[in-house]
């Protein structure tokens, strides 16, 4: 800037204009611009071209259904984020979300309090989060072996448990939390509010977060700085389980039992919205609302591809694409 | 042996008699004394597998010794972990674990160390006390970085080496222990850490510096110890001897 500082203020507010200005047409050649807002831009994208083409999908009614269903998603993409910033993956997250269902249905039906049942879920699935972070840490096997392994495990533990047969939970507690509004928004949808800015305030506004994001950057060199790697490994890992017990309630209020079907696309959709919220798969690098925006932006497409009456078969196609395609935007990150 | 004790112990910040340390059937020093003068910049030079760093991993606590005695800041001392040593008032420039690349400049000056408020029950970051302070770390000893909310992968091997250093420097630590600091550096980098060590050693800051770079050494240190096969061999005052006579002892020639 070729403007002194010490002028008056009208021509500093020029030069405050003319410096502005070209950043802001080099921010949209730039493509690092579009790997760090993918999911804002693909979600902003995709109601535009939903809005157009169908007629219902931007009505509040739509728009309400669609948080509704965005909500498992978004509070289950935030435990996977916590997990890939430390460089793991949890793909034990969706079975974790299946057993904690069937946990919640079983204790409700064995006479446990609906609450009690709840609890003991979110319990169950922590515990199931703990014990993938200490066999990581501990027992040196790598993250997706050891998730995998949680994931048969628990599916079948899961299949055990139930017989294979889905439990009614007749609850009214569930009801109003799957069917009650509060303001705009139905309860699941400030359940995953709550959770986005619980997860966003513990990532970049505590001593936990930054040591976080340390151990997933470079594990070596925060340990040598006296950050106990392992534990913040094994925190990650519990509060993926925690949020998939979470998940399991909202699931379980939703379609109004506990199914031992496993649903995996839940799973490769909390990945999905991941890596189309910008965090870094190596590690080190994370945002919460990134992965949240993401998710939106998944059951938007599945919304919109359903309104547009396009068979659902497409519906994984077209969100492989879209990920594969964010991957490959995500190497332009600076 | 040409170890000389002559350091009164209460001159010494770090000092060591008899240390040994085997891995297994491989021994990589035995029977070594050191000592390290307050407010001095140590030197210990050696060839390759000479014993340098596994004597600095011992000291800092990084290797438990299998024998002799340590000594920091006037009692006896054996670190178990480098977190003791630490606590303790000594910092480590690591040659290659430094820095975070993806945290800000500022988060790394105050990795593990983080300013906070508390809230209720909850400790939240104090992120702008962290950022003045670091801006305020850095430019006492005249780091030059763009902004202290830049990430260090954008920053040069020089600034990312002038930030370790300040980190290490700026705990309030007593002695800050450097592993070739300027291994992998340009001409200017070099200069630049260089006039860094030396604005540490004029605060009051004591600095063991291990280097291959004779030159360096002389410039920069007051004594220096010469190790070779795993003993120490000789230390002299950097002002009495030449780049000649350093190689002669490091070879074993004199």
């Amino acid at each position: 800037m070729s403007v002194p500082a010490d002028n008056a203020p009208a021509s500093r507010q020029a030069g405050v204009h003319e410096e502005s200005r070209p950043s802001l047409a080099a921010l949209l050649i730039d493509p690092s611009f579009w790997a760090d807002w993918a999911s804002v831009v693909g979600l902003v994208g995709l109601v535009i071209l939903f809005g157009v083409t169908s007629p219902v999908f931007l009505t509040v009614a739509n728009m309400q259904a669609m948080l509704l269903a965005a909500a498992i998603l978004v509070v289950l993409s935030i435990g996977q984020t916590f997990v890939v910033a430390t460089s793991g993956i949890d793909l034990s997250l969706a079975a974790s979300v299946m057993l904690g269902a069937v946990i919640l249905g079983l204790g409700n039906a064995a006479g446990l309090g609906i609450f009690a049942a709840c609890v003991l879920a979110v319990l169950a699935t922590s515990a199931i989060g703990l014990m993938n972070g200490v066999l990581i840490t501990a027992g040196r096997i790598p993250d997706f072996v050891v998730t995998l392994g949680t994931l048969s495990g628990i599916t079948g533990l899961g299949l055990i448990l139930s017989g294979g047969e889905p439990t009614m939970v007749g609850s009214t507690f569930l009801l109003k939390l799957a069917s009650g509004y509060l303001g705009p928004f139905g309860y699941p949808v400030w359940v995953a509010i709550a959770a986005v800015l619980v997860a966003h305030v513990a990532l970049y506004h505590t001593r936990f977060g930054v040591h976080l994001l340390a151990t997933g950057g470079q594990a070596e060199s925060a340990s040598a700085l006296g950050i106990r790697t392992n534990r913040v490994k094994i925190a990650a890992y519990t509060i993926s389980g925690f949020c998939a017990g979470i998940a399991s309630i909202l699931l379980v209020a939703r379609i109004g039992s506990a199914e031992p079907q496993i649903n995996t696309s839940l799973l490769l959709n909390s990945v999905a919205a991941v890596v189309l919220g910008s965090v870094s798969l190596f590690g080190g690098r994370a945002s919460i609302l990134g992965p949240a925006i993401g998710a939106l932006m998944l059951t938007a497409l599945v919304n919109g591809l359903t309104l547009l009456s396009v068979s659902a078969f497409y519906q994984p196609l077209a969100v492989g694409v879209i990920v594969v395609l964010a991957a490959l935007i995500m190497r332009y990150q600076k | 042996m040409s170890t000389v004790n002559h350091i009164a112990p209460s001159e010494a910040i770090l000092a060591c008699q008899g240390l040994s340390k085997h891995f297994g059937g491989i021994r990589a020093f035995t029977d070594v004394g050191f000592q390290a003068r307050r407010g001095e910049v140590t030197a210990v030079i050696g060839d390759n597998g000479a014993g340098k760093s596994t004597l600095i991993r011992c000291l800092v606590g990084v290797h438990v010794p299998d024998g002799g005695t340590i000594y920091f800041d006037g009692r006896q001392h054996p670190f178990s972990n480098p977190d003791e040593a630490r606590k303790s008032g000594i910092e480590t420039v690591h040659q290659n674990l430094a820095l975070i690349d993806e945290l800000t400049v500022a988060q790394n000056l105050f990795l593990n160390r983080e300013i906070v408020r508390r809230i209720g029950p909850f400790a939240l970051l104090d992120r702008k006390a962290m950022k003045e302070q670091a801006r305020a770390m850095l430019s006492r000893l005249s780091i030059n970085v763009p902004s202290v909310t830049q990430r260090v992968r954008r920053l040069s091997g020089g600034q990312r080496q002038a930030i370790s250093i300040c980190r290490a420097a700026g705990s309030g630590a007593k002695l800050v222990v450097m592993d070739e600091p300027t291994a992998a550096l340009g001409v200017q980098e070099t200069a630049n850490v260089e006039a860094l060590i030396r604005k540490l050693r004029e605060q009051g800051v004591s600095v063991i510096l291990i280097s291959h770079n004779f030159d360096q050494v002389r410039r920069l240190s007051d004594q220096i110890w010469v190790m070779r096969a795993g003993k120490m061999v000789a230390t002299v005052r950097s002002s009495e001897t030449t780049g000649n006579e350093l190689v002669a002892m490091v070879t074993g020639a004199a």
